[in-house]
């Protein structure tokens, strides 16, 4: 039986600008059989929203196709005149795109572009379309599949509008479908919903497609075969078990390496307790006009309590918009707080940067979350970073320049990038100089935000490495900031969970895995996929046999209760929904803000 | 959005470069020219090309090249003048907005806001009615008219750029307001602002040149390319060049800036 | 949800009404920041002490400044602008059968001006980069460059000087036909229209290309979605607002550009009127009339305001 899917030396070739053509794809193959799932696995800027666009004859503007053949379910894409591609799209082979929140039209209602591509190839009258949609609204388990419909995108969350995209997809009962990041954009627990949805369906239909993604271990959930990208050319393909667990080319085996938990904590010996260098104490932060209460009207950083010891690493986890980029600008003096107080090696600091002394400013320095702007693109990387050593220490000239070539060199990079402007560095290049202008100053504690967020996996774990160094090597604390699991396991001696800008658990890093945890620390880590194969069934299956307590809408919730309320699944009811949780703390572990009595717990309890 | 700032650079320096041409030409062209700008010569009026005159001769019979260069001195010179004038406050307001306390911003994005709902040209005749047609009153007018413009851009490119997480990191590192206008803030601000400053420039040349044709911009015995078009309206019938030049130099000085900036904004 | 559009909407209003005030407070202290002027401009420099003291008497000017503004700002709400320091005429009954003039030249140009540059506009939006996208941006660039009174002096060129069609100059009054009334108007309209045009065809066009380029529309092309249905449905709903913000914008360019060609064509409109006056520095007249085209302009920039909120879709309200 011929393949569903063929490409054939595919070679496509594009231009920026006036620029000279060049290669975007090159030589690419790989077929797919009826039933099976492809992933396209590669780091950004590797072709493989290119590769899979071309599958359904969409080539973006200033590319085009200069060699090679696409052959989809019968179909010689390459040679369909737009008419006849316009008649397969949507019908044979239809898409989900990275990003639902921009890929859905903002002024139409969902229903109607829900049933959009079934209803423009005329496949069933409106009204028995919509009832699919429905059922498929179900069978992705979205919430209130009768009347989601008639909402507009623009009121539904990234997760439902990626399932939603989903069903828009199956909705004519395509026999290719091309998924393109669609988890990508989404925080961990609502991955796992939605990667479960889609496998579930699926499962049922027995679909046909390309997946693709940067994620192993998503990779390892969904797909059977799979194929590695690089700079438009194909490392290494075969089966996903072979390219996951006995990978032959070095690049596939470079990827697998940093998608790897692993500890850096090994070859630390394990210190004497610290004193505490950075408290933060009751912290509140938000925005808008003071209540009567004396809190802001938002509120958005919860009174949150914790402490890093000196030389120590700090991880703040949590999804985005609970709040961690607002604690670090405050804890930065960029953002004013309402209550609470921060100590510096136990003395106050001011609220505002401006009140604070020079020498407290030096101590406490940040590292800022996006590569591209955080670097002044008018000032070559070695002014700005003589600038800081001139600032703090008082350097000039000669002396300068060598206490820059230094920190150029505790960052592992070239004194010669030293007079190059940031746009000529990559984003791990600029990352690294970001890390090499706070050390300027010689600080204590250096606070990092999401820095590895929009690094590609290999070069964000080598930073993850420097950081470690870093520690090892100049005794240097770190807050850091993340919302990835992995990194922050990886690294970090200690852990804040952050839920809803509360703190519900501060502890030690090692014991996330083990050992007893507020409900949403349990619920990030078990949300983190694995790579092996059949996780995903394992977890669910394990959530399903947990007798979850009807959802209770949050907005019904009196804001003094717990947090996590609405989603807990551990929840006392009577309890929970009565009395403000209590902070408890489990001897050698956590410290946790939750009403589950820790000793009344089995696994505790054996 | 850096990146742009950076790659776009040639855009600005052609613009730069032309204006320069322009100022130079201003300043260097009527020296080149031997006529005396106000005697009536005895030759015909609208006289074609010759090698005397050679645009020909205007209503009055004088050497239309001689009024020509004058003309492109005034118009060049007053509108360049008001852009300065508009381009620096507007700039100076818009970083102010966006670096001083928050009344700041609410008071001026409320004058800006104000003036920009009285349509310019009215704006022109009202104070020229008020304040008449001397250079200044000209400069000064023009330059309050396109303030606001200048204003807003510069706020947008300056909140924009503030909101940047080097700017963050140098306040974090407590840089003072001063250093952080002028080293990270305005260097970066500056191409955009050239693009701002060619499109400002040409809606001023644009207004005077209305203004002059109207009769209520530069007035005789001076000369302007508006003016010049509005006296020897009547060569029209005779195709005379005195008539047709300025309205070319105008067309050449315009679009030639905008081909420059290729701008696709509107006019304000 | 409704309540926080008329909740926008209202804020929109409030802006409105301020802007209206600046622009009265605006026009009246512009006006009098010299009353000296207006004695001179109607005795002459030679006046004897005793007729300037007698004169601003008569006229108020010996008067407080606020109490002033609130004489004048009377008579504007009972539609009173005062006399012309010309011929002491009422400066209302001046305006008047203009002001009719004006705003039919005006909405004629813009009933032909905005249907042909929607449809350049969007057109050239969605033939981007194709050589009819580029002949109508070069055009357009070029109209956009030169001054009104350019673009109105070549029109009397071609069709008054080289082609004797037209009457270059407009007589409104002596219209009894039709046919007259085409040759009379058929100038200063077409002129006008296309000085507000190419404008009006750029920010369409920027407007449209804006939404073309949207992750939703490449979605819909990938959905198998064919190219009326695209336009129509997908990109027309999200560009509405933008557009008619645009339209708004250039029509209010209209404002100016009525100014210039009312002068060229001696068109008998409010324009040459207020021209006139400032030439003469006739102050109670350019009040007038500068306060007539700024509320015009306010209510157009305001009516696009609120038909964009309208547009905006749910859930993006802001
Ligand atoms: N200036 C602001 N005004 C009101 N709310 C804001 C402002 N800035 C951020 N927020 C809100 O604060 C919340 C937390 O933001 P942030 O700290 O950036 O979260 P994170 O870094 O965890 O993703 C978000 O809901 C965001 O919408
Ligand atoms: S307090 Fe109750 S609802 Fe909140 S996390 Fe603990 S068990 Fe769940
Ligand atoms: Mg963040």
């Amino acid at each position: 039986m011929a393949a569903t899917i063929q490409v054939e030396n595919l070679e496509i070739v594009g231009r920026r600008g006036k620029g000279a053509e060049l290669p975007i794809v090159r030589d690419v193959s790989f077929s797919v059989q009826r039933g099976e799932m492809l992933a396209l696995i590669g780091e950004s800027g590797s072709g493989k929203t290119t590769v899979a666009l071309s599958l359904l004859g969409h080539i973006r503007k200033g590319c085009r196709i200069a060699g090679g053949k696409i052959r989809v379910a019968g179909y010689d894409v390459t040679a369909l005149t737009p008419h006849e591609c316009r008649s397969i799209r949507g019908r044979i082979i239809s898409y989900v795109a990275q990003n639902a929140g921009s890929a859905f039209n903002p002024a139409l209602s969902i229903m109607r572009q829900v049933v959009e591509p079934a209803l423009v190839h005329r496949i069933l009258p409106r009204r028995d379309l919509e009832a699919r949609a429905v059922s498929l609204f179900r069978a992705l388990a979205l919430p209130d599949p009768e009347t989601i419909g008639e909402r507009y995108p623009g009121e539904l969350s990234g997760g439902q509008l990626q399932r939603l995209m989903a069903a828009m997809a199956l909705m004519t009962d395509p026999e290719v479908v091309v998924f393109d990041e669609p988890t990508t954009a989404l925080d961990v627990t609502t991955q796992i919903e939605v990667l479960a949805a889609f496998k579930a369906v699926f499962a049922e239909r027995g679909i046909t497609g390309v997946y693709v993604t940067h994620d192993l271990s998503v990779v390892a959930q969904i797909a059977d075969h799979a194929v590695v990208l690089k700079d438009g050319a194909i490392k290494e393909s075969g089966t996903v078990s072979k390219i996951l667990f006995q990978p032959e080319d070095p690049y596939s085996q470079a990827l697998l390496t940093a998608a790897e938990p692993r500890s850096r904590q090994a070859d630390l010996a394990r210190q004497p307790e610290q004193p505490s260098l950075l408290d933060v104490r009751n912290l509140v932060v938000g925005y808008g006009q003071p209540t009567s209460a004396g809190l802001p009207e938002k509120v958005i950083v919860n009174h949150v309590n914790f402490s890093v010891p000196k030389g120590s690493m700090l991880g703040v986890i949590g999804e985005s918009g609970c709040g961690k980029s607002t604690l670090a600008r405050a804890i930065s003096g960029l953002q004013p707080w309402a209550a609470g107080e921060l100590l510096l090696n136990g003395t106050p600091l001011a609220a505002d940067v401006r009140e604070r002394t020079p020498e407290q400013r030096r101590h406490l320095q940040l590292v800022a979350q996006n590569a591209d702007s955080v670097l002044n693109p008018s000032k070559p990387i070695g002014q700005a970073l003589e600038r800081v050593v001139r600032f703090y220490g008082g350097l000039r000239g000669g002396a300068a320049t060598r206490r820059v070539n230094e920190l150029l060199d505790m960052v592992r990079l070239s004194p010669t990038l030293a007079s190059r402007l940031p746009s000529e560095l990559s984003g791990g290049q600029k990352q690294r100089i970001n890390f090499a202008r706070a050390l300027a100053a010689d600080p204590q504690i250096v606070l990092c935000d999401e820095i590895t967020a929009a690094l590609d996996t290999v070069v964000a774990a080598a930073i993850l490495d420097l950081m470690k160094e870093l520690q090892r090597d100049l005794g240097l604390a770190f807050i850091f900031i993340t919302h990835d699991l992995h990194a922050l396991q990886s690294i970090c001696d200690r852990v804040a969970v952050l839920y809803a800008g509360q703190a519900v658990e501060v502890g030690p890093a090692v014991a996330l895995g083990q050992g007893v945890h507020h409900p949403y620390t349990r619920l990030l880590h078990d949300s983190v996929p694995l790579m092996e194969p059949g996780w995903l069934e394992a977890t669910q299956t394990r959530r399903l046999a947990e007798a979850t307590p009807a959802p209770i809408s949050p907005l019904s919730l009196d804001p003094g209760l717990c947090c996590f309320l609405a989603r807990c699944p551990d929840r006392v009811s009577g309890l929970c929904d009565r009395v403000p949780p209590p902070v408890r703390s489990v001897p050698e572990g956590p410290r946790v803000l939750c009403h589950l009595p820790a000793f009344d717990r089995p696994e505790f309890s054996t | 959005m850096i990146v742009r700032i950076g790659s776009f650079r040639s855009r600005h320096d052609r613009a730069v470069v032309l204006i320069a041409f322009w100022l130079l030409l201003a300043l260097l062209g009527p020296l080149c020219s031997s006529y005396d700008l106000g005697a009536i010569g005895s030759q015909p009026v609208f006289s074609g090309p010759s090698p005397a005159h050679l645009l020909g001769t205007d209503y009055l019979g004088r050497d239309t090249l001689a009024r020509l260069l004058n003309g492109i001195r005034h118009t060049v010179l007053l509108c360049f003048a008001s852009t300065v004038l508009s381009c620096s406050i507007g700039t100076f307001l818009g970083i102010a907005a966006v670096t001083a306390r928050p009344w700041v911003e609410a008071l001026t994005g409320r004058l800006a806001d104000g003036f920009l709902s009285i349509p310019s040209l009215l704006f022109a005749l009202l104070v020229i009615a008020v304040f008449g047609t001397s250079t200044t009153a000209l400069i000064v007018t023009m330059g309050v008219i396109y303030t606001p413009g200048a204003y807003r851009t510069s706020r947008a490119l300056a909140q924009r750029i503030a909101r940047l997480d080097f700017v963050t990191v140098a306040r974090a590192r407590g840089e003072s307001t001063t250093y952080i206008i002028l080293q990270e803030i305005l260097p970066n601000m500056a191409g955009p602002m050239i693009t701002d400053v060619g499109l400002r420039f040409i809606y001023s040349v644009l207004l005077l040149s209305n203004l002059s044709f109207l009769g209520i911009g530069v007035q005789p015995p001076e000369v302007d390319l508006g003016s010049m078009v509005r006296e020897n309206m009547l060569g029209m019938a005779y195709g005379s060049p005195a008539m047709i030049v300025p309205v070319i130099v105008i067309a050449v000085l315009t679009v030639g800036i905008n081909l420059a900036l290729d701008s696709s904004g509107g006019r304000r | 949800m409704n309540r926080h559009l008329v909740l926008l909407i209202g804020r929109r209003f409030l802006a409105a009404a301020t802007s209206l005030v600046f622009v009265v407070v605006t026009v009246f202290a512009i006006t009098n920041v010299l009353p000296g002027d207006a004695t001179d401009a109607l005795l002459g420099q030679g006046a004897t002490p005793q007729a300037v003291a007698a004169m601003r008497h008569n006229l108020g000017l010996d008067r407080s400044v606020f109490v002033r503004f609130w004489f004048w700002l009377w008579g504007i709400l009972h539609a009173e602008f005062g006399n012309s320091l010309l011929n002491g005429l009422s400066v209302a009954d001046a305006i008047g059968p203009r002001l009719h003039n004006s705003l039919l030249l005006a909405g004629a140009s813009a009933a032909v001006s905005v249907p042909v540059s929607l449809f350049l506009g969007v057109t050239s939006a969605i033939w981007k980069d194709t050589v009819y996208d580029r002949v109508v941006s070069i055009l357009t660039l070029g109209m956009v460059s030169v001054p009104e009174f350019v673009i109105a002096t070549i029109a009397v060129y071609v069709f008054a000087v080289r082609l004797h069609l037209l009457p270059a100059l407009a007589d409104v009054g002596s219209v009894h036909s039709l046919r007259q009334f085409l040759s009379a108007f058929f100038m200063p309209v077409a002129s006008l229209a296309l000085v507000t045009l190419a404008q009006m065809v750029r920010m369409t066009r920027a407007a449209m290309a804006d939404t073309l380029s949207a992750p939703y529309i490449e979605m819909a092309l990938l959905k198998g979605v064919g190219p009326i249905r695209l336009i129509l449905v997908h990109a027309i709903p999200n560009a509405i607002g933008p557009i008619v913000n645009a339209v708004a914008l250039s029509l209010s360019s209209l404002l100016g550009g009525v100014v210039v060609i009312e002068v060229v064509f001696t068109y008998p409109g409010i324009s040459g009127l207020m021209v006139d006056a400032v030439s003469s520095r006739d102050v109670p007249t350019v009040q007038a009339c500068a306060l007539v085209f700024c509320v015009t302009y306010l209510f157009l920039t305001t009516f696009a305001d609120i038909v964009t909120i309208l547009s905006l879709p749910r859930g993006r309200k802001t």
